[in-house]
């Protein structure tokens, strides 16, 4: 009789083999934006009424609103270059021998299987564990969760979805929030019932599901009152694409008693624009917390934002940002109080290397009649070469009295006396200043579950690799 | 046969000055020698040239540790080589582990000499042997390097390391200064547990306090960038009676 673990590894055997043909339709929308795309976009995933008008009232205010006229230069994004809609087996229709040998490369280091690399590059066939994830799925299932694609759950809980969607972040929020609403394909529709505790982080299928990695990904997430969840999207392999731009919208909301984390662990190939807007609203007693680890990407701009709705809500946003040479990382927080007695904590960490350019911009903001309440904003810069830069720009609005607001910021370079005591121990100066760096990230990276602790550490070694010397 | 490490002659500068004015000085494997002197006489210089801090330039001389002129080469390889040097100021790494970091620094030792990595295991049990031979709470070994300790801790955890990567020289760096007598005591005991056969000690230092528990075979006394004086542990009395500048007058005699 065979044992479980035997069981296992055959079903492991077989995942590793679990390819799906590519789908036999085919759609590229035309590159450039206009109406005739979206409604193509909307007519194909066989959408109601009601969102066809969403979308084209989101193009809409695309077109009309100017670009934002602060933070990282976006000048070279060029709209009409861009192809807003690839059905996914399009999308896979490229070769092994068009993948930059640095991505290969940085897949090998990471042990990541042959399967998933070519998957993760775009390069794969649809890449699905049916047998993992059938199993989670099940099990999800007997608790009442629902963990689907953006467009099952528009299909499968008309209701429920319409309720929420848009309401977190409406389409007027920003001009990348437009147009994700006008074209958005892909990503998760989450819904946690009141009071289920879900133990195992939900993953974004198992980071292999290709509709979760979309250019123009939407999440909904629903966590009801007094429920706690985990949610962990992307991963530390990067992930190569010939797209430029990437405009997610993630709409969360946690009632009351409620606990949420998502975790995004960001590693776009070095020619992507990523702008993402994620927020979360947050209610009484309830518990929001945005771990947000920022790697790849030629322009990233984020702020996981929480809204803090009800008394004695909390939140958190934990972010990490690692810009190389080129890379001009925007990131921080924003947290606005709302309620009274509501507290937030915003940790940001940045490391700069060569020409790299991480910022932290942040927002603690503090409604009238929200007392007591309580806020701690940290930023920690870590600056590897002399041509690094790190910018700091933390804005605190306050239109209360009784408030504790706390904000510590600090920019380190990496000493020579640091370099020197590691490598009195043995390490040779490179091993000595990615050892600096790890540590630095430590207290972000504990925060991860530990299969994307230990890549982001190999990630971490590996970008550092012939930095010195 | 017992190693030596031969200082010969050593000239050191920093931009501004002439530090090391020509020291000779050999110790062997299995000899505490103390090298004893007012502030400023070089005696932190010596320990870090002889570890290859970039801060200082070698204007003459040379060290010659395994048939090798050790100065020329990276600090990591003298560590590879057997040499250590307890530091005076111990920097901290936030957020590295003293765990993680001895076992990243043994490695590096280990493949140097063409040796497998250890095991995590392994490691932890070699490790948890240390800290008792040391009689340390196996909880330190989970702080963060040099990250908030006091003076004691600092010193402590110098004492470990030099425990765990086993050289066959050790240089300490006025390993007793700023400690409380108990932290001394703690720091001495150590000290005197690793004494053996295949280790060979520099403890510098400017007071006679730390000699009283670590028994030297020698005490060199180092004034303005030279050695003036060796001898037994009695010349270490001799200058705790007479002061610097009195033995300092006699040697100019």
């Amino acid at each position: 009789m065979a044992t479980p673990a035997v069981e296992l590894l055959k079903e492991l055997e077989e995942y590793k083999y679990g390819w799906k043909s590519p789908e036999v339709y085919v759609y590229k929308a035309p590159k450039g934006l206009n109406e005739d795309v979206v409604r193509k976009i909307s007519e194909l995933k066989e959408e109601p009424e009601w969102m066809l008008e969403y979308r084209l009232q989101a193009l809409k205010h695309f077109l009309e609103r100017p670009m934002p006229n602060w933070g990282p230069d976006l000048s070279d994004l060029n709209f009409d270059e861009i192809v807003y809609y690839v059905k996914p087996a399009e999308r896979e229709g490229r070769s092994w021998d068009e993948v930059p040998e640095e991505i290969k490369r940085t897949f090998e280091r990471l042990g990541i299987p042959e399967a998933e690399q070519k998957f993760l590059a775009g390069v794969g066939a649809q890449f699905e564990s049916e047998m993992v994830y059938h199993r989670v799925k099940e099990e999800l299932e007997r608790l009442g969760v629902i963990f689907i694609s953006i467009e099952d759950g528009l299909k499968q809980y008309p209701e429920l979805f319409r309720e929420y969607f848009g309401k977190v972040v409406p389409y007027t929020d920003n001009k990348f929030a437009a147009l994700n609403a006008a074209v958005w394909s892909g990503g998760s529709f989450v819904y946690i019932p009141p009071g289920v505790k879900v133990e195992q982080p939900l993953q974004a299928y198992f980071r292999l599901n290709v509709a979760n990695i979309g250019q123009f990904e939407r999440t909904l997430i629903i966590v009801d009152e007094g429920a706690e969840a985990h949610y962990v999207e992307g991963c530390t392999a990067p992930l190569y694409t010939t797209d430029s731009l990437h405009t997610g919208v993630i709409e969360i909301i946690v009632k009351r008693g409620a606990r949420f984390r998502y975790t995004t662990i960001q590693n776009w190939s070095t020619n992507v624009y990523n702008l993402v807007t994620q927020r979360a609203l947050v209610y009484e007693d309830a518990h929001m917390e945005w771990v947000d680890a920022n790697i790849g990407s030629k322009v990233t701009m984020k702020y996981p934002s929480c809204y803090l709705l009800g008394r004695g809500a909390h939140g958190e946003i934990l972010s990490l940002a690692f810009a190389k040479d080129g890379q001009v990382i925007d990131n921080g927080g924003k947290v606005i109080h709302l309620a009274p007695d509501t507290t937030s904590k915003i940790v940001s960490k940045s490391v700069s290397k060569g020409t790299g350019r991480a910022s932290y911009r942040g927002l603690v903001k503090v409604h009238k009649g929200a007392k007591h309440v309580k806020s701690h904003v940290v930023c920690d810069a870590l600056l590897i070469d002399e041509t690094s830069r790190s910018d700091t720009y933390p804005y605190i609005e306050i239109e209360e009295d009784d408030v504790t607001i706390g904000h510590e910021a600090s920019v380190s370079r990496v000493s020579e006396e640091q370099v020197f005591y590691l490598r009195s121990r043995g390490l040779s100066e490179e091993e000595a200043v990615t050892m600096v760096v790890a540590g630095f990230i430590e207290p972000m990276v504990r925060e991860l579950p530990m299969e994307y602790a230990v890549e982001l550490n190999r990630l971490v070694q590996l970008e550092m690799e012939g930095s010195v010397g | 046969m017992a190693e030596t490490l031969d200082i010969r002659n050593l000239h050191v500068r920093t931009e501004e000055r002439e530090i090391l004015k020509g020291v000779n000085l050999t110790l062997r494997q299995g000899e505490v020698h103390a090298l004893m002197g007012p502030n400023g006489a070089g005696k932190s210089t010596l320990a870090y040239v002889l570890m290859g801090h970039p801060g200082y330039e070698v204007t003459e001389g040379e060290v010659i540790f395994k048939g090798q002129n050790i100065l020329e080469l990276e600090p990591e390889e003298r560590a590879h080589l057997g040499l250590f040097l307890a530091f005076q100021y111990p920097v901290a790494v936030p957020g590295v582990t003293i765990a993680n970091f001895l076992r990243a620094a043994l490695n590096a030792k280990r493949q140097a000499q063409g040796l497998e990595e250890i095991s995590i295991l392994e490691f932890r049990k070699l490790l948890m042997d240390k800290m008792r031979l040391l009689k340390m709470d196996p909880a330190f070994a989970g702080r963060y390097v040099n990250d908030g300790f006091s003076g004691g801790e600092k010193k402590k955890a110098e004492i470990l390391q030099l425990a765990v990567l086993e050289p066959e020289f050790a240089v300490l760096d006025e390993t007793d200064s700023g400690l409380d007598i108990d932290a001394l005591r703690i720091v001495a005991d150590g000290i005197n547990a690793l004494r053996g056969p295949e280790r060979g000690f520099l403890v510098i230092t400017h007071y006679k306090r730390i000699l009283d528990y670590v028994q030297p075979d020698y005490v060199h006394v180092m004034v303005d960038g030279r050695i003036v004086a060796s001898g037994g542990p009695e010349l270490a009395d001799e200058l705790e009676a007479k002061g610097y500048e009195n033995l300092l007058a006699t040697v100019r005699g």
